[in-house]
């Protein structure tokens, strides 16, 4: 229906507006271009959770055919475009984390050690890189029992985030 | 993959259950990455969103000066008119009594007390007194006006003999260090001199100008700065910045710096760094391959013709040169009266300005910036100076046989930045610039056919090492604190979009209409959908409550009858008004007559096109004369006129981060 086509449109030229603004944040040569290493933070401000696999499946769709270290707008927008109309890459809600926490914990202690957290994350999955696993624990960490309660770590952030 | 299933499918052997224990385990592991990364990238964006907005904000400030500087060229050039309608006022606003400063008009006369127990200067200088300085200065200790004002005419003295390039060599045995903008932060300067050994003729400095405003030790820096240069001119070498620059001072900070430290001779030293500032040299450049200047090039950037100027005669960039022409002159000696503004004496001779070109060309220099669009055009953000492409850098470069332009001027995250293609680099010395948390310092050290090596750094306050989402809410809070108060100082503004594009008046917007009425009418070119979440309030179906913005923030009224378009105009000229009221006030008492008042108000008014009622600014001015003494205490008037924000007293008591 006419009114439903509308809204489409609206909605469309919605996510360009989002998504221009998110990419010129980025852009600081004003040029409509962006550094490749930043498409991945530029991709998850706008609310989507692609996993690094996936990601690198994306940043493959919007890079030139020589690949320039570049990403130009010009590709980026309709990628993302419909990357934000079919909701993919959906972030994960907070219960389905802890949950993933508490697989770790089998023994139900309600925390995890700090080698015990680094060893996960630096070994298995997509393993975090050296920066990243720093800047978890600095927040993460409670320093007095080198553990996470990751309970009220998850909430803490939950917060941080509203 | 669907990693979101972690159920167990059903039992096995041991080693499937160990498989299955693993396989879960990944699957957990990955979700909390997966999840982990998303909220990292949203914190780093934050970060990058508040930083864009101190930067627009910024800018715009510094475009609003475009302004300012017109109000003063159309006050030069209509002197006979305004002059005729309020006397004296153009006068007191440029006159100045510029005699040849006499060192010992301004020496003799102040006496250095014994009980004074800061450092004591001895000259000629030596490395001891740059010692004796950093000491002092790290103790809190306040350099005595006399010592200041000695070290202010030395200066100035070597100066001038030094011509507008430095031009300096390097060897494999002997690098120089290039600093960029330090703001008044002393502590990054102690830091680079920690990290990187004081000055001395083996290790040599270039600081790329913006030693002072905004930070609070601006006085401290320059002092250091000037003292090293005393004891090694040929090896510490310094440019002139924008923030070089008396008129600059007055709304930045370091004015009002000075005439808290020194409150009896803060005038003298004002007087003498105005004069200062105008003989730094222009630029470094060093093994005649590298320009290192503080802002950056324009297409007609002329360096032969720059070389020559008398670069003195540059006084602000608030005074650009005034068009002369016979009729003026005769004008001028008809009333029998003297401008002293620009040096320009009753002999009508137009020699003590620089022409039009030459002004511009150097406020190219300090102003411009790199973008990474080809070509060259006015830089409306800051409304001085121009954005240069890198088809521009490669032309000039070339035309001078030059490798490399090394430029400051503008605050990046990392404290450096490398753009067209190499040959452009900024570098940023004052971490922290915006606010705590909001970008490294970085200094570069180089010598001829070596690649240039960057060094950063970021001040912490010790007790203070907060995981970074801590200090990205800090950056943020102190970003949307900003921004509203931009809203606020336009909201008869806002209100009128608003209602415009509120057809129905239901108090609503959609979020593209909301987003473009706030863009059009505070010019900021900012994430505004993104930002939304943190200025008002949006229901259920994604449509804005537009009146939310306004809902814990006001201006404060210092008086309750007066309207609040005044109040709102008042608020947002309040720098504008500050530096005019400073001019006004020569004598640096801090009050000017009422008379004064309401002219320049009259005058400022039909400039900026400012539609309000003249009683109504009668009424208010009359009530602010607390005194009822005709004069006017302009800092208390421009104080009460101030932004506030309903939370704060809540946050205050309940703030665990502080």
């Amino acid at each position: 229906m006419a009114d439903d086509r509308d809204r489409d449109e609206v909605a469309v030229a919605e996510f360009h507006k989002k998504i221009k603004e998110a990419f010129e944040v980025f852009d600081h040569e004003s040029n409509n271009t962006v550094d490749v290493r930043e498409v991945g933070t530029i991709i998850r401000s706008l609310g989507c959770c692609p996993s690094e696999g996936e990601l690198h499946d994306l940043i493959a769709e919007v890079e030139e055919e020589e690949p320039t270290g570049y990403i130009r707008f010009e590709k980026f927008l309709p990628v993302m475009t419909e990357v934000l109309l079919e909701r993919r890459y959906r972030p994960i809600p907070e219960d389905i984390l802890l949950r993933a926490f508490e697989v770790l914990d089998p023994d139900k202690r309600g925390f995890l050690s700090k080698d015990e957290l680094i060893k996960y994350m630096t070994e298995e999955g997509e393993p975090f890189s050296l920066e990243e696993m720093e800047e978890m624990l600095s927040a993460a960490i409670d320093p007095e029992s080198n553990s996470i309660n990751y309970k009220d770590y998850i909430t803490m952030m939950v917060i941080d985030e509203n | 993959m669907n990693i979101h299933n972690l159920e167990d499918m059903g039992c096995g052997t041991s080693s499937v259950t160990k498989d299955k224990k693993s396989e879960k385990a990944l699957k957990a592991a990955l979700v909390i990455q997966n999840w982990y990364r998303g909220y990292s990238a949203r914190l780093k964006t934050r970060q990058r969103y508040a930083l864009t907005i101190f930067q627009s904000i910024e800018y715009a400030d510094e475009q609003g000066q475009l302004q300012l500087s017109n109000f003063f060229s159309f006050m030069l050039e209509n002197y006979t008119r305004v002059q005729e309608k309020e006397p004296g006022l153009v006068t007191r606003l440029f006159g100045s009594n510029i005699q040849d400063k006499d060192r010992q008009d301004y020496l003799g006369l102040i006496d250095v007390p014994d009980s004074y127990c800061g450092p004591r200067l001895q000259f000629p200088l030596t490395f001891t007194d740059i010692d004796l300085l950093i000491e002092a200065f790290k103790q809190q200790q306040i350099l005595h006006a006399y010592y200041v004002l000695e070290v202010l005419f030395e200066t100035k003295k070597v100066l001038q003999q030094m011509p507008n390039f430095t031009h300096t060599n390097t060897s494999p045995s002997k690098e120089i260090t290039i600093c960029g903008d330090l703001h008044g932060k002393l502590d990054d300067l102690f830091l680079i001199f920690y990290k990187n050994g004081l000055p001395s003729a083996t290790n040599p400095y270039v600081f790329n100008g913006d030693f002072v405003d905004r930070g609070k030790n601006s006085m401290e820096i320059l002092m250091i700065l000037f003292v090293s240069f005393l004891v090694y001119p040929n090896d510490l070498h310094l440019n002139r910045g924008n923030h070089e620059d008396f008129m600059m001072n007055m709304r930045y900070g370091f004015t009002k710096e000075i005439l808290h430290k020194y409150k009896l001779h803060g005038k003298k030293i004002l007087q003498i760094l105005e004069e200062v500032y105008t003989w730094l040299p222009v630029g470094t450049i060093i093994d005649n391959e590298v320009l290192v200047i503080h802002g950056g090039i324009s297409e007609s950037t002329d360096l032969t013709l720059l070389h020559r100027i008398e670069r003195n005669k540059m006084r602000s960039v608030l005074m650009p040169p005034i068009p002369m022409d016979a009729d003026y002159a005769e004008r001028k000696n008809k009333l029998g009266t003297t401008i002293v503004a620009q040096g320009i004496r009753t002999s009508g001779s137009f020699s003590e300005q620089l022409t039009k070109q030459e002004w511009e060309q150097i406020i190219d220099i300090l102003w411009s910036d790199p973008r990474g669009k080809r070509g060259c055009y006015p830089n409306t953000n800051r409304g001085g100076g121009c954005y240069f492409g890198p088809d521009i850098t490669s032309k000039i470069l070339n035309k001078y046989q030059l490798k490399m332009l090394v430029r400051s001027h503008e605050c990046k995250p990392e404290g450096y930045e490398i753009c067209h293609d190499g040959k452009v680099i900024t570098v940023f010395s004052a971490s922290n610039y915006y606010e705590e948390g909001s970008n490294r310092g970085a200094y570069i050290r180089m010598s001829s056919g070596m690649t240039p090596r960057f060094f950063q750094y970021q001040i912490t306050k010790a007790t203070c090492f907060r995981p970074l989402y801590q200090r990205v809410n800090a950056i943020e809070s102190s970003a949307i604190r900003m921004l509203k108060e931009r809203m606020i100082s336009r909201k008869t503004d806002l209100i009128r979009a608003f209602q415009l594009q509120d057809r129905n008046k239901s108090g609503k917007l959609s979020m593209g209409q909301w987003a473009f009425s706030v863009e059009n009418v505070l010019g900021l070119n900012l994430p505004w959908r993104s930002l939304s979440s943190h200025l008002v309030t949006t229901d259920k179906d994604g449509n804005i409550d537009y009146m939310s913005g306004f809902q814990d923030v006001h201006i404060q009224k210092p008086v309750k009858e007066v309207q609040s378009t005044l109040i709102e105009t008042v608020y947002r000229y309040r720098s504008d008004l500050q530096i005019i009221f400073n001019i006004i006030d020569s004598d640096h008492s801090g009050l000017i007559s009422m008379e004064e008042f309401r002219s320049m108000w009259k005058l400022f008014k039909s400039h900026y096109s400012v539609h309000i009622d003249d009683s109504q600014f009668d009424e208010l001015a009359e009530r602010m004369d607390l005194n009822k003494d005709g004069s006017i205490d302009f800092n208390e008037f421009l104080k009460a006129f101030y932004v506030v924000h309903k939370f704060d007293k809540l946050n205050k008591s309940d703030s665990k981060l502080e």
